[in-house]
């Protein structure tokens, strides 16, 4: 008796005796510090090393430089919508495959994974400080926020569902623009989001589109720029072609501010800039003022 | 080996006829030669039909035009900034219908082609076209749009006077027309571009022509990083007129002769301007109301996904 506990003591003294040169191996050749991954990132514009747990409470606007950084959607739902108020509306689309492309499938179940939503565009109701509304958001987070059959009928449903509800909509933009691994459906979407537009437009509700980093291609080209009142953030990529397009077709560099949110409220096609610190306040007020009690 | 090399082929056939002069066996070689077209001519690839869509020698917009339409007065500007020679527009009349007439158009040479700029329109091209079809609806005249075009210009100053906002204010007013609007496309339909007056009743197309979301080469560049794979791209992008059909997406293919419609061009004016006027009749007695009704909804139904039933849940808190 007492031998075989001898025995299994000395056992577990071996076993932590190796334990211990483990680790001290591994301290001594691993010389990077064990942090959580995504606690610290390096601002894209400034480099410097950014606690992104401060930036949340900064609606994720970098402290040193005020680079806006992009949004998941569903962040982007917390910071805008009063707590408690968002009821998710349009589930269940399965993305399918019509031109067989290889891969594709794969693709679309690593994002799901890796994102925790199934397609990159969600809406739901929501209310902005008080003020009833639908909101719905582009996740750029998600294969580009590329518009494929999915995301544009959910635009499409999302319109149809403010109509049913009389609601104004606010929809949040982060897009590369149509999702090219389903052809010729991708382009369709283009029509059938901005018809979407005008029915919803003919029975006198408000539409406004906030365009954030990057919108780009068909969803400018198509509901993006279509609001009756258009908001940007801050340096935000806007523009139809793809700023890599245009420099080798004019085979220029281009210049500095270029299809940024500036840039575009110079030439006349955004409303407003408007910082994301400012942003819940300026729409909830513009839709108290657009509100219709009937 | 692809159908430009069979044309090159060809012709020199038919050069050494000429050189001949026993009667005999030129008959005998032109029966060959015929024999050979057919072969060559009727089973084509994908790739094929881009080929020929892009073909030097294809009939443009304006040769079409000038064929179909018993008079056609061009209309200049958009009013704003200026004069887009990529897209021709304006008034005519086809069996005694007045219609207003869009159209992209192609140049035969170079010179034609720097000053249409390969049928790449600007901002204000499209501006022009959403002007004059608005002038349709007011005096209540069918729409008639032929599509060519590569895709919207991607420049700097097409950027800087809003090419997006352009082609979305074309597509959002286009679904909202209540005149008749049919689509030709006779070329290449190359993205946005071309959707931003392609929103119609009635979509028809070419035989040999293509409608796809970008060029095959950019498509390979995308996907798999290398442009010559573009014609592996052609084959998988289903740009042809007969997928698309086979997908709902184009109503009507309109037959060309063998081996393109530069081989005949008569016979193809002739069938595009029958399957116009067929197209018209029918959408004619259909009121105004009911053809924007019927626009809008045709696009709505485009799609390829599927849908769970999440119906019964009224959605989930989060």
């Amino acid at each position: 008796m007492n031998l075989s506990n001898l025995a299994n003591a000395l056992n577990q003294r071996k076993k932590q005796k190796q334990k211990f040169k483990v680790t001290r191996k591994r301290n001594y050749t691993d010389k990077s510090i064990d942090v959580p991954k995504g606690l610290y990132e390096q601002c894209p514009c400034c480099k410097e090393t950014v606690n992104m747990k401060q930036t949340l409470e900064n609606k994720f606007v970098c402290k040193h430089c005020g680079e806006h950084f992009k949004v998941r959607a569903i962040d982007r739902i917390n910071l805008t919508v009063d707590p408690g108020t968002f009821v998710e509306k349009g589930l269940g689309y399965i993305t399918l495959n019509p031109l067989f492309n290889e891969g594709y499938e794969e693709k679309i179940n690593a994002y799901k994974e890796k994102t925790n939503i199934d397609e990159a565009y969600i809406y739901g109701y929501g209310e902005l400080n008080g003020n009833p509304c639908v909101i719905g958001v582009m996740d750029s987070y998600f294969l580009m926020g590329s518009m494929g059959s999915v995301v544009g009928e959910k635009v499409t449903r999302s319109f149809e569902y403010a109509i049913y509800k009389k609601l104004p909509i606010i929809i949040f933009t982060a897009s590369g623009g149509a999702r090219m691994q389903e052809g010729i459906f991708s382009l369709m979407q283009m029509a059938k989001t901005s018809a979407a537009v005008l029915r919803h437009s003919d029975l006198g509700l408000l539409y406004i589109s906030v365009l954030t980093h990057p919108t780009t291609g068909g969803v400018t080209a198509s509901f993006a720029s279509l609001g009756d009142i258009i908001f940007a953030e801050p340096n935000a990529l806007i523009g139809f072609a793809g700023p890599r397009v245009i420099e080798q077709t004019i085979n220029q560099t281009l210049p500095e501010g270029f299809q940024r949110a500036e840039f575009l409220e110079e030439k006349g096609f955004v409303d407003r800039v408007i910082p994301r610190s400012e942003l819940k306040l300026t729409l909830s007020r513009v839709l108290r003022i657009h509100r219709r009690y009937n | 080996m692809d159908i430009l090399q069979k044309e090159r082929k060809l012709k020199e056939l038919q050069s050494k006829i000429e050189e001949l002069d026993n009667v005999e066996l030129i008959k005998k070689i032109k029966e060959e030669i015929e024999s050979y077209k057919n072969e060559a001519m009727s089973n084509l690839t994908a790739w094929d039909r881009v080929l020929l869509a892009r073909h030097q020698s294809r009939p443009t917009a304006l040769e079409y035009i000038k064929y179909m339409f018993d008079e056609f007065i061009e209309l200049h500007g958009d009013r704003l900034y200026r004069d887009d020679k990529s897209i021709v527009g304006g008034i005519g009349t086809i069996n005694g219908i007045n219609v207003t007439i869009i159209a992209q158009q192609k140049g035969k040479t170079l010179e034609e082609n720097l000053e249409r700029n390969f049928a790449m329109p600007h901002p204000e091209g499209y501006r022009k076209a959403l002007r004059l079809m608005k002038q349709a609806e007011k005096f209540r005249r069918p729409i008639i749009t032929l599509i060519d075009t590569p895709g919207a210009y991607p420049g700097l100053e097409a950027e800087e006077r809003g090419q997006g906002e352009a082609i979305a204010r074309n597509l959002m007013e286009m679904a909202g027309f209540t005149v008749p609007v049919i689509a030709i496309v006779i070329g290449e339909g190359g993205s946005g571009g071309a959707l931003a007056l392609g929103v119609a009743n009635k979509v028809l197309m070419l035989e040999n022509s293509i409608y796809s979301i970008l060029s095959p080469e950019g498509y390979a560049t995308i996907l798999w990083k290398d442009a010559t794979l573009a014609s592996k791209a052609a084959g998988v992008m289903k740009l042809t007129s007969f997928d698309l059909e086979e997908y709902g997406i184009i109503d009507r293919i309109i037959k060309e002769p063998l081996g393109g419609a530069h081989y005949n061009r008569e016979e193809t004016f002739k069938n595009t301007k029958r399957a116009i006027l067929e197209e018209l009749t029918e959408l004619v007695k259909l009121q105004p109301f009911e053809l924007r009704e019927a626009r809008i909804d045709k696009y709505r139904n485009y799609g390829f996904f599927q849908r769970f039933n999440y119906d019964n849940l009224g959605g989930v808190k989060r």
